[in-house]
């Protein structure tokens, strides 16, 4: 039993280890894998929060994208007028920006959220196809608010000067930038373990992404608590467009329409509503999206459609499964 | 004991309630007296479970009232409802799968910060009821067999005082040894003054633990009165439940 339900986690070590062949260079399959696996953290740390706001109230939230771009965007303006410590030599004062930039990404995406969820979500619970509708809707208004305050244009981010090139080990290059998402992402894994399954909150989250009815039987009101995780979820998201955009070195207003689909592939490949299987699903795209990029360009668009197709044959309900009612 | 000598806990009065399309409930009216043991019977599809999810406010009820200890609860949210001291215990049990007994439990503790703040004679007390929940503590729930389950389900129902217990056909597809089980701790819990309103199918078990009895049948009350009048009525039974003269002797 046990053995089956680590199998998951073998697949990102037998992806890896079956590009190895394949790459046919040690160090570039290093620096492709580490590349690969900073991109499934930050995507990862998008993806976590509307897993759960899927698995806890059934909501499609298809304007999840919004808080992305919005996060990035007032990154960029964090960061602009803290040149100074962007530009400076000094890691500390470098990671200083940065950590600013992710709370005032964090805190206006929360603040999205709270709106969003107030105007947009709340009145189409329990319906699908106008959930779909409405979000995609409220991701387009986003877009052309971010049009109308920053411009259409696509705005550079250039990461700050100690987080520039990379470390090399042996002759695999390691960029600097790619082990500090592996860091945070690793770190905000480990944070949303521990509410999840240390905190009572976090086994109300759980509970109620199983049988929410149930809960409220048990006299906790799930809807507020579905708001608290909306919210936590859009500052996540905005975490991870601050990331995502340093690690494009730019943003543009349509990023969030961009990273959308593949965040919607990860929290399917590893089963709606788990953490594990997102953060899992986070990697396993991640990794197949560089060596993919890397082996075979074409391929790389739709490589990770193909993943989830062959995951989905296997394992027709994502790596996780949720059990519900 | 004398079914109409308490002042009901619970009152229903004139409680109608729809599903979509469907006109589940015509007008139901039933007291559940404090300190007893209320069994609610009626063939399949009488609106019993529909009348439990009513009071729990998973279906509001259309026209009506139900009050709870004096208090119009017809309109209130389920979690208000289950904060107001009532507990419930569905059909399919609602046990949280993914989640070890032990987190079941806590989860229905709502005064409880963790396991270790579950009130710890209670929790003695449960598991004296069902040793199975020492034993499988720290088990997945959805590795529990289904008597078990059930098990777990009233545990969490019990887990911490309650003046309500809701409980939908608990003895359903368990086997007569869990049943006894079951009766022992039904038996345990009445001793105890719970007062417990029951919807069961399984006539000998609910003879067993009914002081009063109410009968359903096409989303009515068509019969109350004690329980132990209806147990000696065999006619009445086949009446009323269709059961054949001398079933479940």
């Amino acid at each position: 039993m046990k053995s089956r339900a680590s199998l998951p986690y073998a697949l990102v070590v037998l992806l890896a280890l079956a590009a190895l062949p394949l790459v046919g260079s040690l160090p570039t399959w290093a620096t492709l894998t580490v590349a690969g696996l900073a991109m499934g953290m930050i995507v990862f740390i998008i993806a976590s929060g509307l897993t759960l706001v899927f698995g806890l109230m059934d909501v499609l939230n298809f304007g999840h994208g919004v808080f992305i771009a919005f996060g990035a965007f007032v990154a960029m303006s964090v960061l602009a007028p803290l040149g100074a410590w962007t530009e400076s030599a000094s890691l500390a004062a470098n990671l200083g920006a940065i950590g600013l930039a992710m709370l005032a990404a964090m805190a206006v995406a929360a603040a999205i959220g709270v709106v969003f969820e107030r105007l947009i979500v709340r009145p189409v619970y329990g319906n699908h196809l106008k959930q779909i509708l409405i979000t995609m809707g409220g991701m387009i208004i986003g877009e052309e608010l971010i049009k109308v305050i920053w411009g259409p244009q696509q705005i550079p981010l250039p990461l700050p000067a100690a987080l520039r090139g990379a470390y090399l080990v042996g002759d695999a290059a390691i960029e600097k930038y790619r082990l500090l998402a592996v860091v945070v992402g690793l770190a905000v894994f480990v944070a949303l373990l521990f509410v999840l399954e240390r905190t009572k909150i976090g086994l109300l989250i759980r509970a109620g992404v199983q049988d929410r009815e149930m809960v409220e039987s048990l006299g906790y009101r799930i809807r507020r608590l579905f708001v608290g995780v909306f919210v936590a979820g859009s500052a996540l998201a905005g975490l991870g467009g601050v990331m995502w955009g340093l690690y494009q070195q730019s943003v543009v207003p349509q990023m969030g329409a961009q990273v959308n689909i593949l965040i919607f592939i990860v929290i399917i490949i590893g089963g709606l509503g788990s953490t594990t299987g997102c953060f899992v699903g986070a990697l396993l795209v991640g990794l197949m999206a560089n060596y993919t990029g890397f082996l075979a360009p074409k391929v790389a668009l739709f490589s990770n459609i193909l993943l989830m197709m062959a995951i989905l044959l296997w394992r027709p309900q994502g790596l996780f499964p949720v059990a519900r009612r | 004991m004398n079914a109409g000598s308490t002042a009901p806990l619970l009152s229903l009065s004139g409680v109608h309630t729809h599903i979509g399309a469907y006109h589940i409930l015509h007008g139901v009216d039933l007291d559940v007296p404090a300190g007893q043991t209320t069994l609610l019977l009626g063939r399949n599809g009488a609106g019993k479970t529909t009348t439990l999810r009513t009071i729990m406010g998973l279906w509001t009820a259309s026209a009506g009232s139900v009050r709870f200890g004096g208090a119009d609860i017809t309109r209130s949210a389920t979690p208000d409802i289950a904060r107001r001291g009532i507990a419930y215990v569905p059909e399919n049990m609602g046990i949280f799968s993914d989640l070890t007994v032990r987190e079941n439990l806590l989860l229905a503790a709502r005064g409880a910060r963790d396991a270790d703040a579950i009130d710890a004679g209670r929790l003695r007390w449960i598991e004296e009821l069902f040793p199975a929940m020492k034993k499988f503590r720290d088990h997945p729930a959805g590795l529990l067999s289904g008597g078990q389950k059930q098990m777990l389900a009233v545990s969490r129902a019990i887990v911490e005082p309650r003046e309500l217990i809701l409980i939908d056909e608990p003895s359903k597809g368990l086997a007569p040894a869990i049943i006894r089980n079951m009766l022992d701790a039904f038996r345990q819990l009445k001793a105890a003054g719970a007062t417990i309103l029951l919807v069961e199918q399984n006539f000998a078990f609910a003879r067993e633990l009914g002081d009063s009895v109410a009968v359903m049948e096409d989303g009515r009350i068509v019969h109350r009165g004690a329980m132990a009048a209806l147990a000696a009525d065999e006619a009445l039974q086949q009446r009323l439940l269709g059961l054949s003269l001398g079933a479940h002797q």
